[in-house]
């Protein structure tokens, strides 16, 4: 067999490799988005879907603010679960990683990922029992006399980032632990050696080095944050609407497709901007 | 890769899909007995999906009734234009939007006489609905009333006959406001002296301005279940937009959760039934309506276990217990039907603006 021949034939094989992810990636995804750009530059008349093109629904979303605000709170929610649970999840993954010896750190992983194991709306409505009025946390405080009334702990957005922020303290608690169980321990001796203590090696040394792995969670977090419903439906108690439970309602109440679209491509739009500025401080990071 | 393990693996992945593709054949033939019994898809709401309501039918008629549950015409309307003709059999949609449906060519004619109209209450009959230029679309079979609901070990009954206590100090952060935009503002034009037949968008900026201050004395604003739970639970003491719906499945348990329709009134709903006009199996569509609005029907669909309500035949009150018929105020009907007005039927138009100001409402 000739040289050319066996790199024709390999070629092929590259593209019988390649074919059925790319047929994949056209029928489920450039299709559909395709065909949602189309339908958010269409409108809803009358219950009629008018099929001309418009920028109507985009000019919607500025005019109308109980639109936009919807965003605003999508990305005040994210922001704040996103960086709490990176605080919260940072310690819990170095405790594992440095604390627990190695033939337990299995164990202690799957103990710190077992909500995952419980259904997402179940999980959300057995914090609304905890945080309601009679709830466990309301109740324990009172019984010891730390407080009169019970606190409003539920139906509200620290309801939501409580939910949140405990889903997503398991999911960075992975990345960060991966990175952390990678690192060689020459590194913390080489500090110690040119004479910095606990704290410098950490600020200086394992901190820098641990940035993807928080990068890559703080990402998955956003992402799968800001394009939430169940969370906010369930225990922000409607007292602020976030933007996917306003795609929700054109969906739902008003069979407002075009606006529905619009709304769906905006929120893409604001997860493409974060992940190009990840992607970019990732490529910064390395180089 | 060695060209002879290449084929032993090529063979061994066609030989698995091959006995893949056997297994699956081999589970559709098993299923094929079950596919052969004659189906009935019918697009309902959540209280007709009670198995004590459907397998008296199904086993009667040896049927298998397929239930699609949703809230909503919107959405009702958005399943139905993504089906194609004559997927679905049976409608239940909300009385007030009948002739929406009627408009978008979706229902069928019911025959005239196959309906026991005369048993129904005449309030509730609702032929401007159900009707259009003599032919009938749809019969009622349910209805009740969005209202106050609320637990009377904590509030005072008294102050609920008054609806704008709700709106002043004394419950503030202890209601909870029942998320669906046409009642709700039905409810806020009914506290500030306005008929719902009369709404219209000149009224919007008075409903949206008492909307806004009745949100500043809710604890929450919630769906069905979310509304229950919260009652139930003691997080909320009172829901406005509630009704024998939300407590009446409750009493049981909870003893103290009452409702009442205050001096100023409250707001009606009905819910309809119909043959869809595409069914391709309107014998027993129509067979079905028909033993929904029977007596028997009647009672079971009043006590199904998403939640009660008044049965719209009168013929089922000789089917419930006294207990039943108390917690649905059966005898207090004649009085509660005189004081209620149904929901606002808004044009497309105000019908996209009331929900605009309800979303505004969330947002604040």
């Amino acid at each position: 067999m000739t040289a050319r021949s066996l790199k024709d034939k390999e070629q092929r094989k590259a593209w019988a490799f390649v074919v059925p992810a790319l047929v994949w990636t056209l029928a489920f995804f450039v299709t559909p988005f395709l065909f949602m750009v189309a339908m958010s530059l269409w409108t809803q008349q009358g219950g009629m879907i008018v099929q001309s093109w418009t920028l109507a629904n985009y000019l919607a979303f500025f005019e109308k603010s109980a639109l936009f605000k919807g965003l605003v709170n999508s990305l005040e929610i994210t922001a704040i679960v996103t960086v709490l649970s990176v605080l919260l999840a940072y310690p819990l993954a170095w405790i594992i990683a440095e604390r627990v010896p190695r033939r337990f750190q299995r164990l202690a992983l799957t103990l710190a990922v077992l909500p995952f194991w419980t259904s997402y709306v179940v999980r959300s409505y057995s914090w609304l029992l905890v945080l309601s009025k009679t709830g466990v946390i309301n109740q324990t405080l009172m019984q010891i006399g730390l407080i009169g009334q019970p606190l409003e702990l539920a139906s509200n957005r620290t309801a939501t980032v409580i939910g949140f922020v405990h889903f997503f303290v398991m999911l960075l608690t992975l990345t960060i632990y991966a990175n952390l169980v990678q690192l060689s321990p020459n590194y913390r001796r080489a500090a110690a050696d040119l004479g910095a203590n606990g704290l410098q090696t950490f600020w200086h040394v394992i901190l820098p080095l641990t940035l993807p792995g928080i990068m890559t969670g703080a990402f998955l977090t956003f992402v799968l944050c800001i394009g939430d419903y169940v969370t906010p439906q369930i225990l922000g108690g409607n007292n602020e609407l976030v933007l996917p439970q306003i795609i929700m309602l054109q969906l739902g109440r008003r069979a407002d497709f075009p606006m529905a679209a619009a709304l769906s491509i905006i929120l893409m739009l604001v997860i493409t901007a974060a992940y190009i500025a990840c992607a970019r401080w990732l490529k910064i990071e390395r180089a | 890769m060695n060209p002879a393990l290449e084929g032993a693996l090529a063979r061994r992945l066609l030989s698995s899909i091959a006995v893949l593709s056997l297994g699956a054949m081999s589970a559709m033939i098993g299923t094929a007995p079950a596919a052969a019994q004659t189906t009935l898809n019918a697009l309902v709401w959540c209280d007709h999906t009670d198995p004590a309501l459907i397998e008296p039918f199904e086993k009667a008629n040896n049927v298998k009734v397929n239930l699609k549950e949703y809230e909503g015409t919107g959405t009702a309307l958005s399943i139905i234009s993504q089906s194609r003709p004559g997927d679905w059999d049976v409608l239940v949609i909300d009385g007030v939007d009948v002739q929406q449906a009627v408009d978008k060519n979706i229902l069928g004619e019911l025959p005239a006489g196959t309906l026991p109209t005369a048993d129904i209450f005449p309030e509730v009959r609702m032929e401007a609905n159900n009707t259009r230029n003599g032919k009938t679309y749809a019969v009622t079979e349910k209805f009740g009333y969005n209202t106050v609901s609320y637990d009377k070990a904590k509030v005072d009954p008294a102050d609920m006959r008054d609806m704008s206590k709700l709106w002043s100090d004394t419950y503030k952060g202890r209601i909870a406001v029942y998320d669906y935009y046409l009642p709700m503002i039905g409810l806020t034009g009914i506290a500030l002296g306005k008929a719902t037949a009369d709404l219209k968008e000149a009224d919007l900026p008075a409903i949206r301005s008492k909307l806004f201050d009745l949100k500043k004395n809710a604890k929450q604003v919630s769906d069905v279940v979310s509304s229950q739970t919260a009652l139930a639970t003691g997080e909320v003491d009172i829901v406005f937009g509630g009704g024998e719906w939300l407590t009446a499945g409750l009493v049981k348990d909870k003893p103290n959760l009452d409702w009442v329709i205050p001096d100023q009134g409250a707001v009606r709903w009905a819910q309809s039934i119909g043959v869809m006009k595409d069914s391709t199996r309107k014998e027993l569509a129509l067979k079905f309506v028909q033993y929904i609005v029977s007596p028997e029907g009647q009672a079971r669909l009043a006590t199904s276990a998403c939640y009660w309500a008044m049965p719209a035949n009168q013929k089922a009150g000789a089917l419930l217990t006294e207990t039943q018929k108390t917690a649905l105020r059966w005898n207090e009907q004649a009085d509660y039907l005189k004081k209620t007005q149904l929901y606002p039927i808004p044009t497309p138009e105000l019908d996209a603006k009331m929900q605009d100001a309800w979303t505004e409402m969330l947002q604040k």
